[in-house]
């Protein structure tokens, strides 16, 4: 396409039109690094957000630990491999290494442009968090700043493939002036974040899975998706979770008594069978005032709650909750097929909690910070690739809508998003289906969650007002399809994935598994990179 | 959830509007914006640190709102509470370079 620096647009019927290299779907870190990174290619880039970026998505509202390792062989080494056995061995050295050095040379670049990173005795910036609202309003900053075009308020419905089934822009709604919008792309970054089923946790009502279901109906496919439940601990009237400020909780139940073997992080399991038969209290009592004064200037919005219900977290015990994460804290998502981070429909780049997360942290997150340190580099190499991808392709050609459930008339049934979506989470939220699972009840889930993919698949397309709904609700249940089907065929407990029926790794499935499709959904299995030598012995694979 | 809008504080620019990513706010022509949608809202703070009047408050509570009107509006200390707390207000943006989360790491 041109080589004019910003992207032109015309105007056809109701829809706006606009012309570019490289469209980026979300505008989270992983987005806005993307574009940010595309456009310093200089590539022609539209960035557009289901809600405002810079305050949307997980990030935004909280603030995040990174994975950063300064460059010293050894200490990224250890680093690597002290998390092989928590996430399953299913994590790659080669990828993580990649990661490690894409995000420390990040986090100096972030340095340099603004970001105000505290500084140690020497005076050195030290970075290993951000705050999640300087963090991204900075991030707008420089999107804009590299000739990115930012449209906010414009959830995209639904891609666009030319006629050789190549992704070619996509389609969506200006959600705050009720009419379409249209981008003519060479090639587009899915970077929508994860899916976390509409729980109350902090930052996550925008993330219900939607660019998974576009890239699904393309024909990308999916890895890890059985790595799906996280649950994090908050107090239950809020929404902010921080699962590491539990550290230092005691937890007790109704009685005030201590409940054995409960902790945040290795006792979680037993906070989820206390919760499914009563309340569980914390009280933040284990911290020292030092600690408790280091908390509060680490994360003053962990304490806002609290501080507005009159409550002293340290001092007072208080009822907690598990809030869900899914995909948002857990390693699934679109499966990307090489190191650009394209996913395997060209055109089609994913980054951020949209891709798997697998091949740094196999199947489980713990503390968070590679999440973060995924989102950057994934998001870099993805924009970079895309840029490169979408400048070569030839403006102009034919384009089609990819959308299905939701977009298109395939019956007269009417489709009722909030119903469609409480079912979802009915079947996703419960711990005795999702946290602890059980071929039977997996198997039950699925039936329902089947039916109603096919119920929807069957209905009336929606209208303006409701066609966003609609599609977050075709999303929900499509993804908890991939998750559920997945969590099936995995038969051992590994990584966040746990079975009631299947205690323990089973060394046989040390391996990825693959999943995807719309009204067929099918899983298969890919191997694992070999088990380094000096992991080889001893490790239960 | 979001709660109250002070008219009394709130000069109509809109921001807010803007700002929440889940879209709550609606535009009133010549005056303070309305909960429009206030069952979208995700209790995540952000008007709050965007508004620069202070005039928004954000209760603590995630499933339900606790039924507060402009009248039940706050102690001030709790206005804008999180925008000082954050280093975003001109008299305390030196806390924007304050961030403990090392310790927290750390700290065993
Ligand atoms: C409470 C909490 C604490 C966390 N703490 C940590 C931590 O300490 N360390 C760590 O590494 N990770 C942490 N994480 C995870 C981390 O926040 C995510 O990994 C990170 O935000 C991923 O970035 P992203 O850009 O992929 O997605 P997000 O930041 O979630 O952004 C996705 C964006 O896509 C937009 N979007 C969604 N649908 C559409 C659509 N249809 N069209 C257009 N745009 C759309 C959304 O509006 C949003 O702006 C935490 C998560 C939570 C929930
Ligand atoms: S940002 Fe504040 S001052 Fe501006 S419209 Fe919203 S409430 Fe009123
Ligand atoms: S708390 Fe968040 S979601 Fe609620 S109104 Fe404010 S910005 Fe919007």
């Amino acid at each position: 396409m041109g080589t004019a620096s910003s992207p032109s647009s015309q105007s056809a019927s109701s829809e706006s039109v606009l012309d570019c290299d490289v469209l980026v779907l979300g505008g989270g870190p992983a987005g806005t690094w993307a574009a940010f990174e595309a456009a310093a290619a200089g590539a022609r880039v539209v960035l557009a957000d289901k809600g405002f970026c810079g305050t949307s998505g997980a990030t935004a509202p909280s603030g995040t630990s990174v994975w950063y390792v300064p460059p010293d062989a050894g200490r990224r080494h250890a680093a690597i491999v002290s998390r092989e056995a928590l996430g399953g061995h299913l994590a790659d050295r080669s990828w993580s290494a990649r990661v490690l050095d894409t995000t420390c040379q990040t986090l100096h670049l972030l340095g340099e442009r603004g970001y105000p990173f505290p500084l140690d005795e020497a005076g050195a910036p030290i970075h290993v968090s951000l705050q999640g609202p300087e963090y991204m309003r900075l991030m707008r900053k420089l999107a804009k700043g590299a000739g990115v075009s930012i449209r906010d308020h414009s959830p995209a419905l639904e891609l666009l493939v030319d006629e050789a089934g190549a992704v070619a822009g996509a389609r969506g709604i200006r959600r705050q002036l009720g009419d379409l919008w249209r981008v003519h792309a060479g090639a587009v970054v899915i970077a929508t974040g994860g899916c976390a089923f509409l729980s109350r946790a902090l930052g996550c009502t925008a993330l219900t899975g939607d660019g998974h279901l576009m890239a699904a109906e393309v024909g990308a496919d999916f890895s890890g998706m059985e790595f799906s439940n996280a649950y994090a601990i908050a107090a239950d009237f809020a929404s902010v979770t921080k699962t590491l400020f539990f550290k230092w909780a005691t937890f007790t139940d109704e009685d005030g008594a201590v409940i054995p073997g409960a902790a945040s992080n290795g006792g979680r399991s037993v906070i989820a069978r206390h919760l499914g038969n009563g309340r569980v209290f914390a009280r933040l009592d284990l911290a020292d005032d030092a600690m408790r004064a280091s908390m509060r200037t680490a994360q003053p919005n962990f304490f806002l709650p609290f501080d507005r219900m009159g409550i002293d977290p340290f001092s007072q015990r208080f009822p907690i909750t598990l809030h869900l994460e899914g995909t948002v804290r857990g390693t699934g998502g679109l499966r990307i097929v090489d190191e650009t981070c394209a996913t395997r429909v060209p055109g089609l780049y994913a980054a951020g909690d949209a891709a798997t997360r697998e091949l740094i942290c196999g199947g489980f997150t713990g503390g968070g910070s590679h999440n973060a340190a995924w989102a950057i580099s994934s998001g870099r190499w993805a924009g970079r690739a895309a840029a490169d991808f979408g400048r070569r392709v030839p403006s102009g050609g034919a384009r089609r809508g990819a959308g299905t459930v939701g977009l298109r008339d395939a019956g007269a049934r009417p489709f009722d998003p909030a119903a469609a979506a409480r079912r979802v989470m009915g079947e996703v939220h419960p711990y005795e289906r999702n946290y602890f699972r059980t071929e039977g009840r997996l198997t039950d889930a699925l039936g329902r969650l089947d039916g109603q993919w096919a119920a929807l698949s069957a209905s009336a397309a929606s209208d303006r007002n409701d066609v966003l709904r609609a599609r977050e609700a075709a999303a929900m249940t499509a993804v908890a399809r991939w998750m559920y089907r997945s969590a099936l065929a995995r038969t051992e407990s590994r990584g966040m994935h746990r079975r009631m029926d299947h205690a323990g790794a089973d060394p046989a499935q040390r391996h990825y598994l693959t999943s995807g499709g719309l009204d067929e959904v099918v899983v298969a299995r890919r191997a694992a990179p070999a088990l380094p030598a000096d992991m080889a012995s001893g490790v239960a694979a | 959830m979001i709660e109250i809008i002070s008219a009394a504080r709130c000069t109509g620019c809109n921001i807010c509007v803007t700002a929440c990513p889940t879209n709550v706010f609606a535009p009133v022509p010549g005056g303070a914006p309305r909960i429009a949608r206030p069952d979208d809202c995700q209790t995540c703070f952000m008007c709050e640190l965007y508004c620069p009047e202070d005039a928004l408050y954000v209760a603590p509570t995630a499933l339900a709102p606790q039924g507060l009107t402009e009248g039940d509006m706050p102690a001030t200390t709790l206005l804008g509470s999180y925008r000082a707390a954050i280093g975003w207000t001109p008299a305390t943006a030196a806390n924007r370079a304050v961030d403990t989360m090392h310790r927290v790491l750390k700290g065993d």
